[in-house]
């Protein structure tokens, strides 16, 4: 059994400024995942009236993007390929001091304690992260054939959960490594190649709307991906803009 | 009450091209007028609303999270089924159908069954269009794999992550129409009752999430794709938030509840490791292509190093019981059998409940690459859970809570018993019978949405009066007064009491998993009703919920599910005790053949049971649809 000092940020709702509160928690267990944890602190906070740390999760498992907390000043903590909710107590020593905070960029704000808007994202997904195919009918799966290393690259790509911890990571509050993905998937998808310039135009215009940052290649991004996402998606992108730029297509 | 199926006459292969063809239309201009109110952005949900948009209606979605793109589908690893017959090993059409009644062990509706084999192909071309990246081969064509119940293999697959794939498809489809401006959505918001005008569904009232505000939306129909079940069991595979609200609250409405007591117990979970725990997590059942699962023969080894245990003093309990499905026998059949081995006292682990589940014959028969390319997410997911590699050491694994066949009752249509009232995916209980095959509930959820609703709806709507009704209606203002009167009541008893909902869900999940899980019998499921009514009474007087209504509250979210659990809990039991038969995942102790397999009383049993809401402390209606079997003959299910 571990007690740990935690440093959680709390605030109120958007308008409020926020500021940490300090907490003992005792009776923890290693395999404890981290999310049980601050159940078990908000256990302890209802029965004294207090208002409980309030959080995103759901699948807690690692693929639904829900959770999301810079854990002593990492995005999901410094367990490498990890989601918040992924993280075991194990990896904390009795004693620890864990300081806790919500994603931090313009783009999305705080809602509450922990919880952010993320809604831009969706937003960027909207401005062109799809292929336009209706619901209906469409040629046998297999009239186009697809090579496995470019199915496996789609893939690699199109596992973001969207959770935002790029964004957090970086310095600059960019959403590129997020944007990319979607950018990378379509573009060497021949599902994609229809709509592949107008997509990465409106998609990057989009992102620029919401306030995310510049990439300037600092890399915080992928160190921090729970799904690994390769940088090399960012480059993509640049390659997709310009060559859409030079085609002339519409944006 | 009327259960009318309305399954089309005609020959089972004709009966929906018939249907499509009788049915009457919407014109577009006219599509334009009318606003479809869609809650839950699963699978079902996401290609509902993706594809009425496309035909012109004007859609507003509901979901709980933050996003549409983070529904539970989200997390389905395995694959979606296909009789696409790709490997040429002798699928079809049929053979699918016949499978899946046959895994339901005849408790589903032949023609909505043959209908989604039907549909199936059509979903795998609809995903490849929109650039879902299945699994390919070499040659560039489709991969599939095998899944239990069925000894083809015809199931497609994105690594680990069908579902995620699935739904982000679903999910782009969505957020193009919302760019076109046909779809609005509203995330972060919460059914919390339906609005009825003139018996018609014309409505719901949600709470937003955010802001805590009651807010009130109208339409001319309302499509509830708001998943299933399983958290009344608290531990599940389920996510955090899966919950029946919706369905419960359309229930306490007039919509029928059917066979509530049919839960799906996933052979292959990770076992439960201690009372902190809020979810179960799922090793799927692809796994079971190459794993082989086994108990040491004798109780003495439980504890010791699996590796060094010799072949000949372990038991492949699978293997050896069903020699010619082995391992891939159905879900029910396999987690029985696991709860058997522990049962005997030959279970693993330090609980004693968990079986093995071995890859090293695999990973020296095809190497390294070759597993890690399949299985690879899930072995990490294992290792970060249980701080163990399945490379070195064989996984640990035991049945837990995954997935509910039953929920409210459609018509072939999809249409509840209330009119407008369209219910999709593992929300209604429509095609899986009393049991699923792995890999159905993906295709269930997109046939429902993308080939399914876009025509039932539209002969719903083209063929009923739709008086005008918008929010102002008395009906919205009496449903909301009753939400804000329940959101009240919890809060002005959860200044007072002692224990969080968290505890009471707690204690009515045990009471679930002890009586009315794995294996059921009259005295368990009797005690449950009497344990259920004392943590409902208990939840009334003594619950403790941070009193905060204008703003994020989770806790007050959860009291408002677990209020709604502690009642389908009981009806739950109910039903079990009922249906005194065993089938598929409804096994009662009392009914079973000499060799432990699931009896059904095909004479008494052969029907849906649908339940009907009578209102608070009045005990509800039990009715039937009766399943008549025409196309398969009824017989004993055997997987030997
Ligand atoms: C771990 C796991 C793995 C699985 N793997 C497979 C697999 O490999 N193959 C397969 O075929 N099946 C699999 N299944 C089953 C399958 O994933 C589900 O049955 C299916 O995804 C359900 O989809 P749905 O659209 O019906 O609902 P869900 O995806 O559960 O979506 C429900 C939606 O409703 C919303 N909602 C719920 N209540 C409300 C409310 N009151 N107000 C507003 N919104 C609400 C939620 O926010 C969400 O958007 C798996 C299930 C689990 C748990
Ligand atoms: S809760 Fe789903 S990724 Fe963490």
């Amino acid at each position: 059994m571990m007690t740990l000092n935690l440093e959680i940020w709390r605030q109120k709702n958007s308008q409020d400024s926020g500021r940490f509160a300090t907490y003992q928690l005792s009776g923890i267990t290693p395999d404890m995942s981290f999310l049980e944890m601050l159940d078990l602190l908000n256990e302890q906070l209802i029965k004294k009236g207090e208002a409980p740390v309030e959080f995103d999760s759901d699948c807690r498992e690692g693929i639904c993007g829900s959770c999301g907390l810079v854990i002593n000043g990492q995005a999901h903590g410094k367990e490498m390929a990890t989601t918040t909710c992924e993280l075991y107590m194990r990896h904390f020593q009795d004693g620890d001091t864990i300081v806790i905070e919500p994603w931090r960029a313009k783009a999305f704000p705080v809602l509450r304690d922990l919880c952010v808007d993320r809604t831009a994202f969706d937003r960027i997904i909207a401005a062109g992260g799809y292929t336009s195919a209706k619901s209906g009918p469409h040629p046998d799966g297999n009239a186009i054939l697809i090579s496995k290393p470019v199915a496996d690259s789609a893939m690699e790509s199109a596992t973001c959960i969207g959770c935002g911890a790029c964004v957090a990571a970086c310095p600059n509050a960019s959403a590129s490594l997020f944007t990319a993905a979607k950018i990378s998937q379509l573009a060497v998808l021949p599902q994609g190649q229809v709509e592949r310039g107008r997509r990465v135009f409106r998609m990057v215009r989009q992102m620029d709307a919401e306030g995310f940052g510049n990439c300037t290649n600092i890399g915080e991004c992928r160190a921090a991906c729970p799904k690994e996402i390769s940088i090399d998606n960012i480059a993509t992108m640049k390659r997709e803009y310009a060559a859409a730029l030079l085609r002339g297509d519409e944006s | 009450m009327n259960l009318d199926a309305k399954i089309p006459s005609g020959p089972l292969e004709e009966k929906w091209s018939k249907h499509k063809g009788d049915i009457k239309l919407v014109n577009p201009t006219n599509k334009r007028k009318h606003t479809v109110l869609v809650v839950g952005t699963g699978l079902a949900g996401a290609s509902a609303a993706a594809s009425l948009a496309e035909l012109g209606y004007k859609v507003q979605v509901f979901c709980i999270q933050d996003s549409p793109r983070r529904a539970h589908s989200i997390a389905a690893q395995g694959g979606i089924n296909a009789a696409k017959n790709y490997p040429n090993d002798g699928d079809s059409v049929y053979r699918l159908f016949y499978d899946t009644v046959k895994g339901g062990d005849f408790r589903s509706r032949e023609a909505n069954v043959y209908r989604l084999a039907q549909m199936s192909p059509n979903i795998i071309d609809q995903c490849v269009a929109q650039g879902v990246p299945f699994a390919r081969e070499y040659s560039g064509e489709l991969a599939n794999r095998s899944f239990g119940g069925t000894q083809v293999s015809r199931t497609f697959y994105a690594r680990g992550q069908t579902g995620q794939q699935l739904l982000l498809g679903a999910y782009q489809a969505l957020m193009r129409q919302v760019d076109a401006g046909k779809v609005q959505v509203f995330d972060r918001r919460e059914m919390l009752d339906l609005v009825l005008v003139d018996g018609k569904a014309r409505g719901i009232i949600c709470r937003n999430l955010t802001t805590g505000a009651i807010e009130r939306y109208a339409g001319d129909s309302v499509l509830l794709a708001t998943g299933g079940y399983g958290r009344v069991f608290f531990l599940s595979t389920n996510a955090f938030n899966s919950n029946a609200t919706a369905i419960w609250r359309a229930h306490k409405k007039g919509a029928a509840f059917a066979n509530p007591c049919f839960t799906q117990i996933h052979p292959t979970c990770i076992p439960v490791s201690g009372d902190h725990q809020s979810k179960l997590t799922l090793m799927s059942e692809s796994l079971r292509n190459d794993g082989r699962v086994w108990v040491p023969k004798d109780p003495v080894d439980r504890k010791k190093d699996p590796s060094t245990i010799p072949d000949d003093k372990r038991d492949y309990f699978l293997e050896r019981k069903y020699p010619s499905f082995g391992n891939l026998v159905p879900r029910d059949v396999a987690s029985r059998n696991a709860k058997e081995a522990c049962d005997k006292g030959l279970g693993v682990g330090a609980s004693g409940l968990a079986v093995y589940l071995d890859f090293k014959d695999a990973i020296t028969r095809d190497g390294h690459k070759v597993i890690s390319d399949k299985y690879g997410n899930l072995f990490d997911m294992y290792e970060k859970i249980t701080d163990e590699s399945p490379w070195k050491v064989p996984m640990r694994i035991f049945p837990a809570v995954h997935y509910t066949m039953g929920g409210l009752w459609v018509d072939y249509n999809l249409m509840s018993n209330i009119p407008g009232l369209h219910v999709l995916g593992e929300a209604n209980f429509s095609d899986h019978g009393a049991n699923r095959l792995g890999a159905s509930a993906l295709m269930q959820g997109l046939c429902d949405g993308y080939f399914v609703i876009p025509y039932t709806l539209g002969h719903y709507i083209a063929s009923t009066t739709l008086s005008k009704v918008d929010t102002q209606h008395p009906a919205f203002a009496e449903a909301e007064a009753g939400v804000r009167a329940s959101i009240d009541r919890l809060v002005a008893t959860g200044k007072k009491g002692q224990k969080t909902a968290l505890e009471i869900y707690r204690e009515l999940g045990h009471v679930m998993w002890e009586h009315v899980g794995m294996a059921r019998n009259e005295k368990g499921l009797k005690s449950a009703v009497d344990m259920i009514r004392k943590l409902r009474e208990e939840f009334k007087e003594n619950l403790r919920i941070p009193a905060d209504t204008d703003g994020i509250n989770k806790n007050l979210e959860v009291a408002g599910r677990v209020e709604d659990f502690l009642q389908l809990g009981e009806l739950m039991a109910k039903d079990a005790l009922i249906r005194e038969e065993s089938c598929g995942g409804h096994f009662r102790e009392e009914y079973q053949t000499p060799e432990g397999e699931a009896l059904r009383n095909d004479d008494k049993f052969c029907h849906v049971a649908a339940w009907e809401w009578k209102g608070e402390n009045q005990e509800e209606v039990r009715h039937v649809e009766p399943l008549a079997f025409e196309n398969i003959h009824l017989a004993q299910r055997s997987y030997k």
